[in-house]
């Protein structure tokens, strides 16, 4: 995947990627509309489909608000990239089926509004230089809960649970 | 071979003699809970997944607690939503608008025991690690697989054992310590981690006091916030539930991290805007405040209103100022009218609620403006969360907050 990027910077919490007072939506377009509203009230003009968020280290910590990842999926945010993750919004991201990249490092060699390339199976994100970053695959659990398109599909996919 | 406290217990619940920090595992659910804001996504997720029944509808704990009574058209049918879930799944753990706050509701009641996994759709679920109970957060769409299955898989995580030593002096708290701690290792010091909160200390705790660090475990990012149940535990289970329950210790050669701390000389915290680790001790910070909230699930519990109470009596919220008292639950609620507390923060010119989150997560009531300023006994502090982004939010504990507001800015208690 390639898209342009939005730098973000350490410890954003769930609370400014949606504020408490949109919980009380419960679908991706109206949740995207106050996508990372706690910063930038007009994030959800400016970021176009396929855009990509790179953040700092413990990108979604906080709240464990399912809200959060639905907000920048329904804005077609096609991956956060982020130096590390915390826990809930990991794991609610995938259960999604939005792709996060724990790229240490990357907050330094990429500059917003450049385009990049993400290689999710051979876990390489090519910047608009040239350089290439190596970053962690997920572990095999999680990436076939991703590749089944979130944790819905994966459990229909496995009855016997 | 040796285990640690969550080992053992995950082990339990996935039914195998021993697991081991880094191994995922498939582990059986004994306590599943949602609220009326997490609630209806996690219902929807259920429904794609196409079972009819949850698995079990009395490990089901539904209590109202973020937008209650509704105070719009969107909560009123988010809460209509739940309502009827709960009547279509005849789930009995159902507390609606009149109850309390979650994290307080589910222990008074009996629903949390020691040894037990325990998760629910709401960040502060790692409390009940106050009891020696496996207990976190999860999103809403992991709730729908525990609704449909329940199991729910887990990477065991690693333990990071908090050693805490000496008494805390007169006007400090558990709620000093956990910031202090928090301000040291930072927002992600724990991330992923068992935090165990071990020693003199924590055993002189009594189980409010354990609530306090369990709570903020996730502000550094821990995955559980553990303490090992013992008699005082034991008593305050005792009239709460009948089921039996064993707690788990860690063994002394299992794999562990050790961090201590020496609480001797701690003074009172505040956590400055916009994150949980920017801490200061009170003699350090001079700020003005718009409002002061005493309330939520760190700092809502009969303990803290006494604390409040003791400090406002006879006094006056300052001019400018404005307090909001909020029980945490109707026991806490009932506890202070019963000892005549509603009365000492009315007098002081104190808005006592019903008990819910409150302002806590700027959805409900007493959300504050541009440029004012909250200091709150809540959990967080991040941009935005009681309101306006361009708002402040300071952390501290409930003496603090009662002597803040009787002066009108951030005060030591005398």
């Amino acid at each position: 995947m390639e898209g342009k990027v939005w730098k973000f910077g350490n410890d954003i919490d769930t609370d400014v990627i949606l504020p408490g007072r949109y919980l009380i939506y419960n679908d991706e377009e109206n949740l995207s509309k106050h996508c990372m509203e706690g910063l930038d009230a007009d994030f959800d003009k400016k970021a176009q489909k396929g855009d990509i968020i790179v953040g700092g280290t413990n990108f979604g910590c906080g709240s464990s608000r399912e809200h959060a990842p639905m907000a920048i999926k329904g804005l077609g945010i096609s991956a956060v990239v982020a130096e590390s993750f915390a826990r809930i919004f990991y794991r609610n991201a995938c259960n999604i089926g939005v792709p996060l990249v724990e790229a240490p490092g990357i907050t330094e060699k990429v500059f917003e509004g450049e385009k990049i390339n993400i290689d999710l199976e051979n876990g390489i994100i090519k910047t608009e230089s040239g350089e290439e970053v190596e970053f962690k695959k997920l572990p095999p659990f999680m990436l076939n809960i991703l590749n089944t398109g979130g944790l819905i599909p994966w459990i229909k996919n496995n009855p016997d649970l | 071979m040796a285990m640690t406290m969550s080992e053992k217990i995950l082990a339990r619940a996935s039914a195998k003699d021993k697991v081991e920090a880094g191994e995922i595992v498939m582990a059986n659910i004994d306590i599943a809970m949602v609220h009326d804001l997490t609630g209806p996504l996690a219902v929807k997720g259920f429904e794609e997944i196409g079972k009819e029944k949850v698995w079990d509808r009395e490990k089901v704990v539904v209590p109202f607690d973020h937008q209650v009574p509704a105070d719009s058209i969107d909560s009123a049918n988010n809460h209509i939503l739940m309502r009827k879930f709960v009547k279509e799944q005849k789930i009995t753990n159902f507390y609606d608008v009149n109850q309390g706050v979650c994290h307080q509701v589910l222990p008074e009641l009996g629903h949390v025991r020691p040894g037990e996994v325990i998760v629910g759709a709401d960040s502060h679920t790692c409390t009940y690690g106050a009891l020696g109970t496996f207990a976190t957060g999860i999103g809403s769409t992991d709730m729908a697989m525990v609704f449909a299955t329940g199991k729910l898989w887990f990477k065991v995580p690693e333990t990071i054992r908090y050693e805490i030593t000496g008494d805390l002096k007169e006007n400090t708290s558990a709620k000093d310590l956990i910031l202090n701690i928090i301000g040291n290792v930072g927002a992600d010091g724990s991330t992923y981690k068992a935090c165990e909160f071990v020693g003199q200390t924590i055993s002189n705790f009594d189980m409010s006091d354990r609530m306090v660090l369990s709570n903020m475990t996730i502000e550094m990012g821990g995955k559980v916030g553990l303490c090992e149940a013992d008699k005082k535990t034991d008593e305050y289970l005792k009239g709460r539930t009948d089921k039996p329950y064993k707690g788990f210790t860690t063994d002394k050669d299992a794999s562990f991290e050790t961090i201590e701390f020496d609480v001797s000389n701690l003074e009172p915290q505040v956590a400055c805007p916009h994150h949980v680790d920017n801490v200061k001790p009170v003699s350090e910070v001079s700020k003005q405040v718009d409002q002061v909230f005493l309330g939520s699930c760190t700092n809502g519990r009969i303990e803290d209103m006494r604390d409040a109470a003791k400090i406002l009596k006879g006094n006056k919220v300052a001019d400018g100022t404005r307090m909001l008292v909020i029980p945490a639950s109707k026991e806490v609620y009932t506890q202070c009218l019963d000892e005549g507390l509603i009365k000492i923060f009315v007098d002081a010119g104190a808005l006592v609620t019903n008990p819910c989150c409150g302002p806590c997560l700027g959805g409900h009531v007493g959300l504050i403006g541009p440029d004012e300023v909250s200091l709150s006994t809540s959990n967080r502090n991040f941009k935005g969360r009681q309101g306006s982004p361009e708002g402040e939010v300071y952390l501290s504990s409930a003496k603090v907050a009662a002597a803040s507001a009787i002066k009108g800015e951030i005060s030591l208690p005398e």
